[in-house]
């Protein structure tokens, strides 16, 4: 196999990083939002982001996106395929996040909260100062773990004419009759990535203060 | 007579049906040492979270300092709620220590100290590293202000929260089993910062096991049982024979480590 090749399928893997990376972040800040929503005391409050969440867990990610992708220009948007992707994937996994966030919001000892409150902090200063960061600390692995997920799962936005890694593999196999080259690549592309991002959790979680507990 | 620090009159709280205290009367003497004691499950701890108001009390009443804290009693009598900033101003009177240390995991020993000077009173950073330095000094912790939380011993923890709760310069402290998730070597660092500190003449509420440090530090002591205060009095009358015989079903079981000598 030709290192051009090689290098089309690196270029495409730009594709799978930056629409995997765009769609967490988003899907991270929906995510903030939706969990603070479901920890509501209101049940009215919570019913529709609870749907929300059962209806991108419960779909496969693959009928999500053509749902999108089809829906958008029905509403009489058109948007840009690598829109439509993104708009798919961060959905997916703000869901994914929510949820996690909820748990991670959930466990905050209230040690650490009657110890704020007897300080005299406010509802909002032990929310900033005392809940968020300890969250973010019980959840972070679990956030890396959705990271990998989110990243090979934008193999499948394919399906709303992206070319990316996968897509990319495909079509020059189809083309060159390097089936098995081309797909161990596109393999060890992915894993590459993924242990980078493993790696980088790793010494993101053992570089935060005080550590995760 | 003065004002009592803290005055808990007629004091009940439910948990659901429950009624975990009933009909509770305490006054806590300014400058004194006043020490909790009773079996397991007697509500110690929900009186002393009462008096911090973590708890709402169902009936009743409790100042601080003659001001009404969390309910006051209205014109025709009934019991209402006190506006929240009138609350948060009655409760800054309160520092409280926790069994579980409760320490802030993610901020250094500094951070724990300095935070709310910081965060609550708007204090500038170095003025408030300052204080809170100071404050870890006094408990003997300067050399480890950096050290968060994971880093330090169990008896370290709890001083550093000890000094989170002076640098707020309360006038009561409130400790709820400071030493009984230490290790028994442990333990005797706590309780001298806690010595030193009614040297001082610090207003404090102890719940504890530690019978010798009630015996020896306290000024009053209660004993609790079964959600009702059966008595108040100085160590030496409460210890006295011959005990109410609760107290000594209490004693035959809770005390060991040799504190039987004391009392
Ligand atoms: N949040 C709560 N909900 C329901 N019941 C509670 C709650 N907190 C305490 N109780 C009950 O109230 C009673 C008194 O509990 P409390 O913790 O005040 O006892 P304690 O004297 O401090 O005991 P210990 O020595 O074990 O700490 C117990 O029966 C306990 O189960
Ligand atoms: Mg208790």
């Amino acid at each position: 196999m030709s290192f051009k090749l090689f290098f089309l399928l690196l270029k495409a893997a730009g594709w799978t990083l930056s629409i995997s990376l765009v769609s967490i972040l988003l899907g991270f800040a929906l995510a903030i939002g939706l969990s603070a929503v479901l920890l509501s005391s209101k049940r009215l409050y919570r019913a529709p982001a609870e749907l929300f969440i059962s209806f991108f867990r419960g779909v496969p990610l693959l009928v999500q996106l053509l749902f999108i992708y089809n829906l958008l220009p029905f509403i009489g948007l058109n948007v840009p395929s690598v829109v439509a992707a993104i708009i798919g994937l961060t959905l997916c996994t703000a869901a994914y996040q929510a949820e996690n966030l909820r748990g991670g919001f959930e466990s905050v000892p209230r040690g650490l909260i009657e110890a704020a409150d007897m300080a005299g902090f406010s509802v909002r200063q032990i929310f900033l100062r005392i809940k968020v960061p300890i969250a973010m600390r019980l959840t972070f692995p679990a956030l890396v773990n959705e990271a990998i997920m989110i990243l090979k799962s934008s193999s499948l936005v394919s399906v709303v004419g992206i070319v990316e890694v996968t897509k990319m593999a495909q079509d020059l196999a189809s083309s060159t009759y390097l089936p098995i080259e081309l797909f161990s690549s596109a393999a060890l592309i992915y894993l590459v990535i993924c242990w980078s991002i493993a790696l980088i959790g790793r010494y993101t979680e053992r570089a935060l203060p005080g550590g995760v507990k | 007579m003065t004002l009592p620090a803290i005055n808990v009159k007629k004091l009940v709280k439910r948990f659901g049906t429950a009624t975990v205290l009933q009909d509770i009367d305490l006054e806590v003497p300014e400058g004194k040492v006043s020490c909790l004691i009773g079996p397991s499950g007697s509500g110690k701890s929900t009186l002393l979270r009462c008096m911090a108001f973590l708890e709402e009390s169902s009936e009743g009443m409790i100042t601080v300092n003659g001001e009404a804290l969390g309910f006051f009693e209205n014109a025709r009598g009934e019991r209402e709620r006190l506006p929240a900033a009138q609350i948060r101003a009655v409760r800054s009177q309160i520092g409280m220590v926790f069994q579980q240390f409760n320490l802030w995991p993610h901020m250094t020993a500094l951070g724990n100290v300095s935070e709310a000077l910081k965060t609550v009173h708007k204090v500038p950073k170095t003025e408030a590293e300052d204080r809170a330095m100071a404050q870890l000094k006094k408990v003997g912790l300067e050399n480890r202000a950096n050290h968060y939380p994971s880093q330090l011993s169990g008896g370290q923890q709890q001083r550093v929260a000890i000094a989170r709760a002076l640098t707020l310069s309360p006038k009561i402290m409130l400790f709820d089993e400071p030493t009984s998730a230490l290790d028994p070597e442990l333990t005797g660092e706590v309780l001298n910062v806690m010595r030193d500190l009614a040297a001082e003449g610090m207003t404090m509420v102890v719940v504890s096991h530690e019978i010798g440090f009630a015996a020896t530090v306290g000024n009053q002591i209660s004993f609790l049982d079964q959600g009702r205060l059966l008595f108040t009095g100085a160590p030496a009358d409460v210890f006295a024979k011959p005990r109410h015989p609760r107290l000594e079903q209490f004693l035959d079981t809770y005390l060991d480590r040799g504190a039987s000598m004391l009392v």
